[in-house]
């Protein structure tokens, strides 16, 4: 209960805080030196959140389809081929530093939002599969035997008994894979996306603490909230399949 | 020689242990029977302490166990659990071991020991002692779990529940050993079960506990017989009453003059096993070997309470 | 004996024929000018860029055929990455007019994407192979050692990446060192710090809640941004407190980055030996308890021991986290091979993001597979998990 009163909250502070930066001004006058501004004007903050947010949307929307795609693949008899070689794939892939990808996606896509969603995207495709393939391959046998033995056709079978029990377990992917998103988005701004990252990087370049906290309070009040949300899903998703 | 005195554990504000006062004399087997909740983890572990008493007290020989500091007071006592709590990390040797390293004990001291108990335990020392807990089946790891608790010859030995993992076929011959075992060492047992019959088996002494209160502590003819209140006349079961009063007298006691046909039957039988044998072999008296019989009618006599009770 | 067709090999043919197709190096004659794209066919003298490539193609294609043993496959697989790293270089000593500093030949989408079809050939065949830990340690131990071997050879040296490398030899030393300090000290940190804290909490669970609440939030701070209010709050301890400067604390450099990988490694290591020591069975406790043991011999000879698998775990997150994350400290000056990434992508010089960008996923993937060898060697699970 508490933790519904602390999550609207926190929904409130942050909306106030986008909507009129200017009427906090003096709470983050403190951080600033030499009578320098303590919000960032250059460009909207509201504009940038969205814009921060819509690269992550996109980009967990795109892993999230793709990677749920590609566990169901290698889950059918006919993928069954691919199963090792994803595991094994998955669990390489998730060592890579994502900065290290973003930068690498710079010769590919050129400067802009381009590197920074092929790098969220890409990045974001492991966590997904990596708990779509558990909740796919972890379902006990005796329900799959059941299901067959209910005459279901196995179409049938993903779409009414394998995917609704794997919901929680992917859920928990999606919200792992939006909650790194949100933060990598932030290093996006070394490349020119138009994220919240442009604030903390204009603090860094005119030592203003003031945008630098902005910038993270903004991203974590919004990591906070997206994790929260997708716990509650989860949640419901669970109780569901009555194992909430 | 334990006393118990007035011992009481309160949680919150129910007491889960009340005003508990029994004393079990050197050598012997006390029982803690009762059902689920009873209390009998916590009166068993309030003795050596990993539970602190709210009240009374607890004297080992006499001496207050208030006055030990909790550490060194279990190194003196053994303590064995139900699913043997073995250190899973640690072979057969190291986890026997554990006390008499702990008390300082020479390496030669306690790998001699660890052979010893081993063999009392007929697992053979070169095969058993490197072996890692999950090498062992269930009846082993239970063995070594008791063989631990022993390891640095403690005159008193705790047992929750030790058996309570095993099949039937491995429990009784792990209750035969034991009971042979602590005969040998004579070493003072509490155990504690909820089975009725493996108290009655094992238990100089059985105590019955419900709901943190001792509602009989008496020898197990007695609890038998004479059960103090309605609740322990349920525990004992109705049904099964008889039987187990025959199981705890051997053959030897009551035979009589007399001739009679077919098998023999040792003279360290129970009373229950010629019962056995009369109505599966149609007989109504059986040879005893090294002479004499029993009869189905001394049988009968001795399963009745009003028998005993006259003794 | 019928030829079944491999499905997985024959994804690896057709990421490996594209790569044949695609443009296996870009040629610059100078760092400024836009490249020319060569192929493989192309890229080297004349029967050596054919050979090369007719080779690699038939082995992708027969790659497609199912009969091959894993361990056939695996030694393919294995000689092919090296000679596809072995083409680039000879491809970057050819195309480099001698005694010219000025043209650069860079790796390109051909030669990624056949390093890509037989990295993965390489992963499938290892996958369908059950090798034991210490075969498995000897091959990274191994690969290790070639790639040593062919850096140290020279082969590559026309390489652009190994052409911005020669020219700052010193200083990428010294970045290197820099980003171990980083990975490793604030590793070395959070265990000091997280260790003690996880088994604080794990003896009062009242203080479970808010610790791992206030970790928490702390992991949802954006890097960039911790890592950028570290620098005013150090700096202010520098300047006004007595024998802070003096004990090391800075604004500036190195310190900064080393406290913000230090506070995002905490939450993985104290939630994982909490985790830890909660999944000591009960029995062993209180069996550890009832044989006289004193708290600090059950946690040190008991718990300790056996919450070791999930402990390593927390290192192998923390660690391949760090090297990651250390990079960032090259935007704010704290050093590490993210100073040439940043500087790289500053002067759109790709080749110097590649200097930066390639060892620290090499050191990420190194300590990776260690951490998960280690963890396996101690009984856990085998795959590193998420905290
Ligand atoms: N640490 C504790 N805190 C609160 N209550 C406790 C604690 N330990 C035991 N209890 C309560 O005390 C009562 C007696 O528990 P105890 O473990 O002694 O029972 P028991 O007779 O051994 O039962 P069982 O046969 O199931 O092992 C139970 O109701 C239990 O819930
Ligand atoms: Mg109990």
């Amino acid at each position: 209960m508490t933790g519904r009163v602390l999550m609207a909250a926190a929904m409130l502070f942050l909306l106030a805080f986008l909507a009129s930066p200017e009427s906090f001004a003096s709470l983050f006058k403190p951080f600033t030196r030499n009578n320098a501004p303590a919000i960032y004007t250059q460009t909207g903050l509201m504009s940038l959140t969205l814009s921060h947010l819509g690269l992550v949307l996109l980009a967990v929307i795109a892993s999230t389809l793709i990677a749920v795609t590609l566990a169901i693949l290698v889950t059918r008899p006919s993928g069954r081929e691919f199963l090792p070689l994803a595991r094994t794939v998955t669990s390489v892939g998730q060592t890579f530093p994502p900065v290290a990808v973003l930068a690498l996606a710079v010769p590919v896509m050129g400067f802009g939002a381009g590197p920074t969603l092929v790098a969220l995207f890409l990045y974001g495709l492991l966590p997904v599969f990596e708990n779509a393939l558990a909740g796919l391959t972890g379902q006990s046998p005796q329900v799959q035997e059941a299901a067959r033995g209910m005459g279901l056709t196995p179409r049938q079978r993903l779409w009414q008994v394998e995917l609704p029990l794997a919901l929680p377990v992917i859920l928990t992917g999606v919200r792992l894979t939006a909650v790194i998103s949100l933060g990598t988005a932030t290093i996006g701004s070394t490349v020119a996306a138009k994220t919240l990252g442009e604030l903390i990087i204009a603090g860094l370049l005119s030592s203003n603490t003031a945008f630098v906290l902005q910038g993270g309070m903004v991203v974590g009040i919004l990591a906070v909230l997206i994790y929260e949300g997708f716990q509650r899903l989860e949640q419901l998703a669970a109780a569901r399949i009555g194992q909430g | 020689m334990i006393e118990i005195q007035n011992l009481t554990r309160i949680y919150g504000t129910t007491a889960v242990v009340k005003d508990v006062s029994l004393t079990v004399e050197t050598g012997q087997i006390a029982a803690l029977v009762g059902t689920s909740g009873s209390g009998k983890t916590t009166l068993l572990r309030m003795i050596n302490r990993l539970v602190e008493p709210s009240a009374g007290r607890v004297l080992i020989d006499g001496k207050d166990t208030a006055e030990i500091e909790p550490h060194l007071l279990r190194r003196q006592i053994g303590y064995a659990i139900q699913g043997h709590g073995l250190f899973p990390h640690r072979t057969v040797a190291q986890n026997i071991s554990t006390v008499p390293r702990l008390l300082g004990w020479t390496q030669d001291q306690h790998r001699a020991r660890v052979d010893e108990l081993l063999e009392l335990f007929q697992m053979e020392p070169a095969d058993f002692r490197d072996r890692m807990p999950h090498e062992l089946s269930g009846g082993q790891q239970q063995r070594v779990g008791v063989a631990r608790a022993l390891a640095a010859r403690p005159d008193l030995l705790l047992m929750d529940e030790p058996f309570g993992a095993l099949d039937p076929v491995i429990r009784a011959k792990a209750q035969q050993d034991l009971r042979d075992i602590q005969r040998q060492l004579g070493t003072t047992l509490i155990i504690v079960t909820h089975d009725m019959e493996e108290a009655v088996t094992l238990g100089d002494r059985i105590a019955v506990m419900d709901k943190g209160e001792l509602l009989q502590y008496g020898p197990p003819s007695e609890i038998l017989t004479t059960p103090a209140t309605s609740f322990v006349s349920d525990l004992i079961g109705t049904g099964d009453r008889p039987f187990r009063l025959l199981s705890l007298t051997p053959v030897a006691e009551i035979i009589a003059e007399g001739q009679a046909e077919g098998a023999e039957i040792p003279r360290e039988a129970s009373l229950r096993d010629a019962l056995a044998e009369c109505l599966w072999s149609g007989r109504d008296r059986l040879p005893v070997e090294g002479g004499g019989i029993v009869t189905l009618d001394s049988l009968r006599a001795q399963a009745a309470p009003t028998a005993r009770a006259a003794e | 004996m019928a030829f079944r067709i491999s499905r997985t090999g024959l994804l690896f043919a057709l990421i490996g024929l594209a790569g044949l197709a695609l443009p296996f190096v870009q040629f610059k004659p100078n760092r400024i000018v836009p490249g020319e794209g060569l192929r493989l066919f192309d890229a080297l003298s004349l029967p050596l860029g054919w050979m090369i490539g007719l080779v690699l193609g038939a082995v992708l294609i027969a790659g497609c055929l199912e009969r091959w043993p894993a361990r056939l496959r695996l030694t393919v697989a294995l000689l092919s990455v090296i000679a596809v790293t072995l083409a680039l270089g000879a491809a970057a000593t050819q195309l480099t007019p001698p005694d010219n500093t000025l043209a650069r030949v860079s790796p390109s989408s051909g030669f990624w994407l056949l390093l890509l079809a037989f990295a993965l050939m390489l992963a499938d065949a290892q996958s369908r192979i059950t090798l034991g830990l210490p075969i498995r340690l000897a091959m990274l131990i191994g690969a290790m050692v070639l790639i040593a071997v062919i850096l140290g050879s020279g082969v590559l040296d026309g390489v652009s990446v190994m052409r911005e490398y020669a020219a700052r030899s010193d200083l990428f030393a010294r970045e290197a060192a820099g980003h171990l300090v980083l990975a490793f000290g604030s590793l070395g940190l959070a265990l000091l710090i997280g260790l003690p804290l996880g088994v604080a909490i794990y003896e009062s669970p009242a203080m479970r809640r808010p610790v791992l609440g206030i970790l928490n939030i702390l992991q949802t701070i954006p890097s960039l941004a911790l890592f950028g209010i570290m620098i005013p709050i150090f700096g202010w301890i520098a300047a006004n407190i007595p024998g802070a400067a003096q004990a090391g604390v800075a604004g500036i450099g190195l310190f900064p980055a080393l406290v913000a990988l230090f506070l995002y490694s905490l939450l993985p290591v104290v939630s994982n030996t909490l985790t830890g020591l909660i999944g000591v069975n009960p029995a062993t406790r209180e069996a550890a308890a009832g044989l006289g043991m004193t708290r600090p011999q059950i946690l040190v000879q008991v718990l300790i021991p056996l919450a070791l698998p999930v402990l390593l775990a927390a290192i192998r997150i923390v660690l391949v986290q760090n090297i990651g994350l250390a990079v960032i400290a090259g935007l704010i000056g704290g050093g590490g091979f993210g100073t040439f990434v940043f500087q790289g992508l500053n002067q759109t010089a790709m080749d110097l993001v590649l200097l930066g960008a390639l060892p620290t996923i090499a050191l990420a993937l190194v300590a990776g597979i260690a951490l998960d060898l280690l963890v396996e060697a101690t009984g856990g699970a085998p795959k590193g998990g998420q905290a």
